[in-house]
């Protein structure tokens, strides 16, 4: 079966090239169910190529496509080891659902079969991303799905705001970009190739820390546009402009965890790096605890989610600075779970409400929509980080192994904690402003439970929310054995070992979770004139969280601003006038000459007869005058 | 024996004659002959310069003018008779297209 592993690819690159050429060929739910197929398909051949891992005892398999760029060690090669199976795993699975939502989300657009197209080629793009056997492949497939995500969050590109969010998504990843080229650069100068094996190996004796510590702050540069993290994370509440299926599948599921995929990948590279590490688990808790702050506040049920994916993935890049790999990838599974779940059942809102996203205008959809609102609850326990469900295992593994790393990380445990208690309560919020009280929409708006089609991903992903914890329990470290063989290379930070401490830990959690959950249900299971004043009685600091901090703001006033002004002095003044200028110049220069000269051409005979004569005659008094 | 100062007398005459009419008439066919009548001026120069100094330096020089005035005449002749098919007119006044 390993040796059709190319398919999982080739699969949805299919899939995704058909339905760009014969697309508009192919009835409306046939090109969904085409794409959902396709990627079903590559999901079916993961799973089976996986298995020997499971059973353990499996070595990691290069498979060697074609040569590419021998002289850089790149050529097309997968890596099937336990981590990119894992990836694989969630990519493929977690996109089949959200591919099957997507038909039914996307019922009645007119560009139906175009949306399919980019989610495979996403697919597609993104699994070439974690099978790369190398940084350069790697490579291709990172911004293979940044134009993915620049294509899907434009989808709606008749929109302004859209296609303003799908270009601020380009460019601010563009810097990010920028930082993990030239972090591949050096390691290229470091070791002559770009194979993984090949820098992992030579890693421990060839790498000086002041150059692995170089390479790993530029890879969190790369890691921190392409996973939404401070400083640059402003372009993924913009993200939600696109549908959301691209919203649970890109901006929540897959795509976002690529930087924390590409940190866990380089950790022989962290492993030198005390200093990039701590880098990282900080750049983590910060934005952890900030998004998580402004998501507090925000009316739209998707800037929520946002917000909270961005806390979220905070939490992952605590968890693989602090060297807790298996801590972070095992977040990275759980989260794909519910946060793809949170994002279709807001879809699966949004779709009910005809297209209306802001909270304070839903209300009592419990009994309108009891799938979408009891698979929406477990995912937001889940969040919550309520036990037995996915998120406590993960979360809780993440903060006991910060605690474990101590120092420092005791603080980034303390800002863990908050911030778990802070993600509590916004989710119960959400999910109390939209599923009880009383309705508060408008009187023509019929919200109504969506088709099986829909309902059915959302079931599906309610369950893995509810089992996917326990992969990876204290009792039971499944996953931590799966994925061992992939991290040998460096040591591990583990959760403690002390029963009696986990227990604390684990309590401590809890009470968070628990103190955060019940503040929400209790400010917000009341009428609209409570809980507005509620939110009234925060001021400034809610008006400053509704507003994001006006980071935006700051963004565009520091650097949009100048950028345009000096795009706008480019443009209109330098090459409007200096370049056209001169250019123009040369050209008024030789017409006015010509002006001058034209009179001299009379178009009489006569005239040139006489200049002739007199031309001659000239010539004829000067060789008499010279004498000869 | 005719001296030779006669023959350029004659000589410079006809240039007179033919720059003048070169200059003060309209019609392309006259100005054609014109021109062939201040060619042919100076062919008499150049043959009587020649027969004064003894030297046929003069006269094969003239051979080729001839030759090369003959291409030059059926070329200028076909070029007036195109125009005046095209316009029934000859008048070089009229043929004013390059004026600036």
């Amino acid at each position: 079966m390993i040796d059709l592993l190319w398919l999982v690819i080739a699969l949805p690159l299919a899939g995704s090239l058909f339905l760009h050429f014969f697309g508009r060929y192919v009835r409306e739910p046939l090109s969904g169910w085409l794409a959902s197929a396709a990627i079903g398909g590559a999901f079916a051949i993961a799973v089976v190529a996986a298995l020997p891992f499971l059973q353990g005892g499996e070595e990691a398999t290069t498979i060697a496509l074609w040569e590419w760029m021998p002289a850089i060690g790149a050529s097309f090669e997968l890596l099937w080891d336990p981590l990119a199976a894992l990836m694989t795993l969630v990519v493929t699975g977690v996109g089949t659902l959200i591919h099957v939502f997507a038909i039914g989300y996307m019922h009645g657009d007119e560009r139906f079969h175009r949306f399919f197209t980019s989610l495979n080629l996403f697919a597609a793009s993104m699994l070439t991303l974690v099978l790369a056997g190398n940084y350069a492949m790697l490579f291709l497939g990172w911004e293979l799905v940044g134009l993915c995500s620049y294509l899907l969050i434009g989808f709606w590109f008749t929109r302004p705001t859209a296609s303003a969010a799908a270009k601020k998504a380009f460019v601010v990843n563009r810097i990010g970009d920028f930082g993990f080229m030239i972090g591949l650069m050096l390691v290229f100068a470091t070791f002559g190739t770009l194979s993984f094996g090949g820098v992992f190996e030579r890693a421990g004796s060839e790498l000086s820390s002041g150059l692995a510590t170089a390479i790993g702050l530029l890879f969190l540069l790369g890691a921190a546009g392409k996973s939404a993290q401070i400083p640059l994370y402003v372009w993924l509440p913009d993200a939600m402009e696109g549908p959301t299926p691209v919203s649970a599948l890109i901006h929540a599921a897959t795509m976002v965890t690529a930087g924390v995929y590409v940190i866990a990948r380089s950790a022989p590279i962290y492993e030198l790096t005390p200093f990039a590490s701590t880098v990282v688990a900080s750049v983590g808790a910060l934005t952890a605890i900030w998004a998580a702050s402004i998501a507090l506040a925000q009316r739209d049920i998707k800037r929520v989610l946002a917000y909270s994916t961005i806390s979220q993935l905070g939490f992952m890049f605590l968890a693989v600075g602090a060297a807790a790999y298996v801590a972070g990838i095992f977040h990275l599974m759980t989260h794909a779970f519910f946060k793809a779940l949170l994002f279709l059942g807001a879809g699966s809102v949004i779709h009910a409400m005809g297209d209306e996203q802001d909270m304070h205008k839903m209300g009592g959809l419990r009994r309108r929509m009891p799938v979408t609102a009891a698979t929406m609850g477990i995912a937001s326990l889940a969040l919550a980080g309520i036990p037995p469900l996915a998120g406590f295992w993960s979360k809780d593994e993440i903060l006991a192994a910060g605690f474990a790393r101590g120092g420092w990380y005791y603080f980034l445990w303390v800002i863990g904690l908050v911030t778990a208690l802070l993600t509590a309560f916004y989710i119960t919020r959400l999910w109390v402003l939209v599923f009880l009280g009383e309705p508060r929409w408008d009187g023509n708006a019929t919200p109504r439970e969506s088709p099986k089609v829909m309902t059915l991903p959302l079931i599906v992903l309610a369950v893995l929310s509810v089992v996917g914890g326990l992969a990876n329990t204290p009792f039971r470290l499944t996953l931590e054995h799966f994925l061992e063989p992939s991290f040998e290379l460096v040591h591990l930070q583990h959760a403690p070992d002390d029963w009696m401490l986990l227990g604390i830990l684990a309590g401590l959690s809890i009470l968070a979770a628990l103190g955060g959950g019940a503040a929400g249900y209790l400010a917000y299971n009341r009428p609209p004139e409570r809980w507005r004043r509620f939110e009234e009685s925060f001021e400034p600091l809610w008006g400053a969280w509704e507003q994001a901090y006006g980071v935006d703001d700051l963004y565009g006033a520091a650097l949009v601003a100048p950028g345009r002004r000096l795009a706008e002095v480019s443009a209109f003044d330098f090459d409007a006038r200096v370049v056209d200028g001169a250019v123009n110049g040369v050209g008024r220069l030789v017409r006015d000459i010509g002006e001058w000269a034209r009179p001299l051409q009379t178009g009489f005979v006569r005239n040139y007869g006489v200049l002739f004569l007199g031309g001659a005659l000239i010539v004829v008094a000067w060789l008499v005058a010279s004498g000869s | 024996m005719v001296p030779v100062d006669w023959y350029m007398g004659l000589a410079a005459a006809l240039f007179l004659i033919g720059a003048l009419g070169m200059l003060l008439r309209r019609n392309a066919l006259v100005m054609f002959m014109c021109i062939e009548l201040m060619l042919n001026a100076v062919n008499l120069t150049l043959i009587s310069a020649g027969r004064a100094m003894n030297d046929l330096t003069g006269q094969v020089a003239v051979f080729f003018i001839l030759v090369v005035a003959a291409a030059e005449v059926v070329v200028g002749l076909a070029i007036i008779v195109a125009i005046f098919r095209r316009r029934s007119t000859a008048s070089v006044d009229e043929l004013s297209e390059l004026r600036g």
